[in-house]
């Protein structure tokens, strides 16, 4: 999933599930037809899925209107729902959609062009194209991915439309799904969207990669955008990013707006997170962070399944079945975890991620290593500070010195802050119930569960506090 | 791509600013200027005098008022302008970032949509 590769011909080939087919009972000819079609437009699916950004990234770069590339891409996939079924699918899909997308590209810059007297030869990738589908051209197409990540988390971008930005250029995802996904109205999230992009045309936002000595600067709001995608994603999963392994029931560790609950389908959007994270780690070997947040994703994501129970009860992390985790996705997770500290250079995502890492241990050991647990998040805590670092490291610490020495620590978090903050809540009841402080632990559990959203995560609270 | 780097600060009369300060103050544009005409980017700038010798304009309803002070009465004011010749917009923040004026104001970096040379609008690529 790093690098989607270039489909070819085999893409199609047992796929048949991917598009519905409208193959009705017609003569054998005739499904034949139909089956053509249903091929092609799975195939068509298959390539938006694989290489949408990709293709954007580069339709976008010269000129940095990204409204215009999205135009002429949609006119592109429309043209081979149209000319697949007839002609039979390209050796080279993606060259094919590339170069019908520029040729539109071309025709309304040429309008354009008539109407603003703008010289066409501005646009070096448009002057000298050719007309036909060249098969050759996708082998030597740098992907530009990258840059189009660095203009979604550009500063001159509301940090608000940044997320958003990237599920749609890079991804191919409608105004109206992200909207859903945000719980904002669609019309509001697709004006968001279109004023965003006029803005990286006009203000001629630059389809770059920062230079190494602004990389430092600019590479966090790029990892902060994926992960909002991923919290948002894993807002019903109390335990995100956390350890409160410890079962402290609570979102500990993730950031204050998840565990107040999207609406959305989380499941998706978590594995949205998870393919731009990997892109992203894929396309900056050099920066341990960029694995680090690949790692947090792929270990958070392996234990998703564990996190109901066949009832669709909220299991908390240190009750959930480790057989029921991703094993596979434990090891990829891992993998990048390794390379990450490879580079030697320790960040809050790698320290995150080594805190999944060593809850899904578990797995294999059958107990939480709570020592290096409390190591891990005594650093996050360190260098990143945030109200969910601070909470885990009262949970954990109430975990392993005892309610008392837990409770002490969230003490010592600034109460205006944890004052409306669901996972201090939780986590200070479950600290007070253990200290046996009954009347205490009930009224906080009942603050905890006034806080939360997810119904299921209020019945598992609501269980505790009987 | 054309942008004007809008600079807006307290005025000097308003800070109590001592004529080192100004000295010091006038030295570090000096720098800047050289800097932007080094780099081949400096199109043009416009200091402004203090808003106390402002007057508006309007016309409404082909109705004229004029009126002392400035459009908008606010703690930081617009005290000059540079427009600059860059490629994108990052290398335009790498400027407004050099002006010394970021340190004590605020710089608003506008792309410029048209301007003219004689009795022609250009729009400027």
């Amino acid at each position: 999933m790093d690098h989607p590769e270039l489909i070819g011909i085999e893409a199609s080939g047992g796929t048949e599930g991917g598009g519905g087919t409208e193959a009705g009972g017609a003569g054998a000819s005739e499904r034949d037809r139909a089956g053509d079609r249903a091929r092609a437009r799975s195939l068509a699916e298959t390539a938006a899925r694989a290489s949408y950004g990709r293709l954007l990234a580069l339709l976008a770069a010269p000129t940095g209107d990204i409204a215009m590339a999205e135009d002429a891409l949609s006119d592109a996939f429309e043209a081979a729902l149209t000319a697949w079924p007839e002609s039979g699918i390209p050796a080279n899909p993606e060259g094919w959609l590339l170069t019908v997308a520029r040729n539109r590209q071309r025709d309304a810059w040429k309008s354009a062009a008539v109407r603003t007297s703008m010289p066409l030869d501005a646009v070096p990738e448009l002057a000298g194209g050719t007309a036909e589908p060249d098969e050759d051209t996708m082998s030597a197409i740098p992907d530009k991915r990258l840059a189009l990540l660095f203009v979604c988390a550009h500063p001159a971008i509301d940090p608000g439309v940044r997320t958003p930005l990237m599920l749609q250029t890079v991804l191919g995802f409608e105004a109206a799904q992200i909207a859903t996904a945000f719980a904002v109205p669609a019309p509001a999230m697709a004006q968001r969207l279109v004023r965003a992009k006029r803005r990286i045309r006009d203000a001629r936002i630059p389809f770059a990669v920062p230079d190494a000595d602004v990389m430092p600067r600019r590479l966090p709001a790029v990892l902060e955008a994926i992960y909002g995608c991923f919290a948002i994603g894993s807002a019903t999963d109390p335990g995100a990013g956390t350890g409160a392994g410890a079962g402290a029931g609570a979102d500990a560790g993730a950031e204050p707006e998840a565990g107040m609950g999207a609406t959305a389908d989380p499941d998706s959007l978590a594995g949205e997170a998870l393919y731009l994270a990997e892109t992203l780690a894929g396309l900056l070997p050099a920066e341990p962070e960029a694995a680090g947040l690949a790692a947090l994703i792929c270990l958070s994501q392996a234990r998703a399944a564990g996190r109901r129970d066949t009832a669709g009860r909220f299991v908390p992390l240190d009750e959930q079945d480790p057989a029921r985790w991703d094993a596979a996705l434990i090891v990829r997770g891992e993998a990048h975890l390794r390379r990450a500290s490879s580079l030697g250079r320790i960040g809050r995502y790698q320290l995150e991620a080594a805190i999944q890492s060593v809850h899904c241990a578990r797995r294999i050991t059958g107990r939480v290593d709570l020592a290096a647990l409390r190591a891990l998040h005594e650093g996050l805590a360190r260098i990143a500070p945030t109200l969910g670092a601070l909470v885990s490291l009262a949970a954990v610490i109430g975990e392993s010195d005892g309610p008392d020495a837990g409770l002490a620590t969230l003490d010592r978090i600034d109460p205006g802050a944890a004052q409306r903050f669901q996972p201090a809540w939780a986590t200070r009841a479950h600290l007070l119930a253990l200290a046996g402080r009954a009347d205490e632990a009930a009224a906080a559990y009942d603050r905890a569960i006034a806080l939360t959203t997810d119904p299921a995560v209020r019945a598992h609270l609501a269980d505790r506090r009987a | 791509m054309r942008y004007a780097l809008l600079l807006n600060y307290p005025e000097a009369g308003d800070v109590g600013l001592s004529d080192e300060d100004l000295a010091a103050g006038r030295a570090a544009f000096d720098e800047y200027l050289k800097a932007l005409n080094t780099a081949g980017v400096f199109v043009s700038t416009e200091i402004l005098q203090p808003v106390s010798v402002s007057t508006t304009v309007t016309t409404r309803n082909g109705e004229l008022l004029i009126q002392d002070g400035p459009f908008a009465d606010t703690k930081e004011k617009l005290g000059g302008v540079f427009v600059i010749e860059v490629p994108n917009l990052d290398a335009a923040l790498t400027w407004a970032e050099r002006c010394p004026a970021a340190q004590y104001g605020v710089i608003e970096v506008r792309p410029v949509a048209v301007t003219a040379q004689g009795d022609e609008w250009i729009t400027p690529s």
